[in-house]
């Protein structure tokens, strides 16, 4: 049987849009993926742990209130505790241009803005799996 | 990597990627699964299922959140379904599930059904064997939102919950054969909303349509008896009706304690037993066919088997009379 590619979408903070989440969480969906979806207002530890339980290979963020920079190294850091990693992190959302290169440096595997196209996002997601020894 | 040993040593990371190999049916989870299956029989499996929307997921959180204070170790597998189009899916049942995160004693797992018709997806029973080995107490099972005939769920579980909320049927709906028969409880969820009396009249006028018992009514000033089953079986389980408000945690203790009663008379009446019995037959059965027809079909040469097909298509031969044919030739 062909192995599906896992994946938590999840919106760290407390910023309550997911319009964003949703649409590529149903893109994934649509592309054959696995999507787990948790929902709003989850913290960097609901993230790992779903993560954990779900043995997902990719994780996607989708933060919109500008706390990336102190949610996103949280989730990486918890990943790699739970011995997780190999999960992809993929960011979606408002984030500035200049964070872009510092995020990718922690080990982000991609970043995405609004009007990214939906096609990108899962081809640099199944090019990032490929990569990675199961 | 083995991963049976540290399953049992309570590892959970160990425990996830080891349901990703049975969720897959990999032989290194088939192997897996062999060596934990000694480990098995310990949980109560309770299955919970129902239409979509009538708030599976919420009922399952609040299950476990109790169950979670009675000191229980809890472990969940959701089912969502696959896109029959693209075998993609969007698993999510864990947003109703947020009261659990953060807790050690609980582990879920949201799995898709990936093109299995019956409510649960093909390898979600060896999936709660590994949860069972793991040394959990209780596995709820959530099957897909389901219509009425998808009933899977009632041969895996020993209890199995359906789910109903007001305003989605009459009592026509009730007496359908299906999803309702299963129940070994009825839950009404959403029991604060208008028309709960009508749906808890259709469920309980089923119920007694199809367990007679005694009744004493009065029918023009007598007392009249009215009688249906001679002695009520002590052996017979009838479905209790339970109103339950899964949001705001109402009706769940009084659930819990149905469900205990329902192990209660499942372990006095030999049913346990029964229905492990007839559920690992069950499964030796299909297991035997797997690799009963695996293994015939290997040794046959590729081209006799093209052969036939191709006489099937062109309706020379009946799909019976080859078979019959192939069995013939293959002797051994």
């Amino acid at each position: 049987m062909e192995q599906k590619i896992r994946v938590l979408v999840a919106k760290p903070g407390l910023d309550g849009h997911d319009r964003g989440a949703k649409v590529v969480a149903r893109a994934l969906r649509d592309a054959g993926m696995e999507v787990i979806y948790t929902g709003l207002r989850q913290t960097p530890e609901m993230i790992a742990e779903a993560a954990l339980q779900e043995d997902v290979d990719v994780v996607g963020l989708s933060i919109l209130s500008g706390a990336h920079m102190a949610l996103v190294p949280r989730v990486l850091e918890l990943l790699k505790a739970n011995g997780q990693e190999h999960v992809r992190v993929f960011i979606g959302g408002i984030i500035p241009d200049e964070d872009t290169p510092r995020l990718k440096e922690l080990g982000v595997a991609g970043v995405y803005g609004p009007g990214a196209p939906t096609e990108q996002i899962i081809a640099d997601i199944r090019a990032a799996i490929s990569g990675v020894a199961a | 990597m083995e991963l049976a040993q540290p399953v049992l040593n309570g590892d959970r990371l160990a425990l996830a990627r080891l349901l990703s190999r049975v969720e897959n049916d990999t032989p290194e989870g088939r192997l897996a699964l062999d060596a934990l299956f000694p480990h098995t029989g310990r949980a109560h499996l309770i299955g919970v299922t129902g239409a979509p929307g009538t708030g599976k997921s919420s009922l399952v959180n609040q299950l476990a959140f109790h169950l979670r204070k009675q000191g229980k170790r809890v472990a969940i597998v959701a089912v969502d379904p696959s896109s029959p189009f693209t075998g993609g899916a969007v698993l999510g049942d864990r947003v109703r599930m947020r009261d659990l995160a953060g807790d050690p004693g609980v582990f879920i797992r949201s799995m898709a059904s990936r093109g299995s018709l019956g409510g649960l997806a093909a390898t979600t029973a060896a999936v709660t064997q590994v949860f069972d080995a793991a040394g959990f107490d209780v596995i709820l099972i959530e099957t897909v939102g389901a219509g009425q005939s998808e009933i899977d769920i009632a041969r895996l579980a020993h209890t199995t919950i359906v789910v109903e909320a007001p305003g989605l049927g009459d009592d026509i709906q009730a007496i359908k054969a299906g999803i309702l028969e299963i129940a070994d409880l009825l839950v009404i969820n959403k029991a604060d909303r208008p028309g709960v009396e009508l749906t808890e009249r259709a469920l309980k006028t089923m119920l007694e349509l199809a367990h007679p018992v005694r009744k004493v009514f009065r029918h023009h000033g007598q007392v009249m008896e009215l009688s249906g089953a001679e002695t009520p079986d002590s052996r017979l389980w009838i479905p209790p009706v339970q109103r339950v408000v899964a949001t705001e945690g109402k009706g769940i203790p009084e659930l819990l304690k149905a469900i205990e009663q329902h192990v209660a008379h499942l372990r006095s009446s030999g049913d346990w037993v029964r229905r492990e019995r007839a559920r690992l037959e069950a499964e030796f059965d299909l297991l035997l066919q797997e690799t009963l027809v695996s293994r015939f079909i290997s040794k046959i040469p590729s081209t006799s088997l093209d052969s036939l097909l191709e006489s099937i298509q062109t309706r020379k031969t009946s799909p019976r009379e080859a078979v019959y044919q192939l069995l013939n030739e293959n002797k051994d």
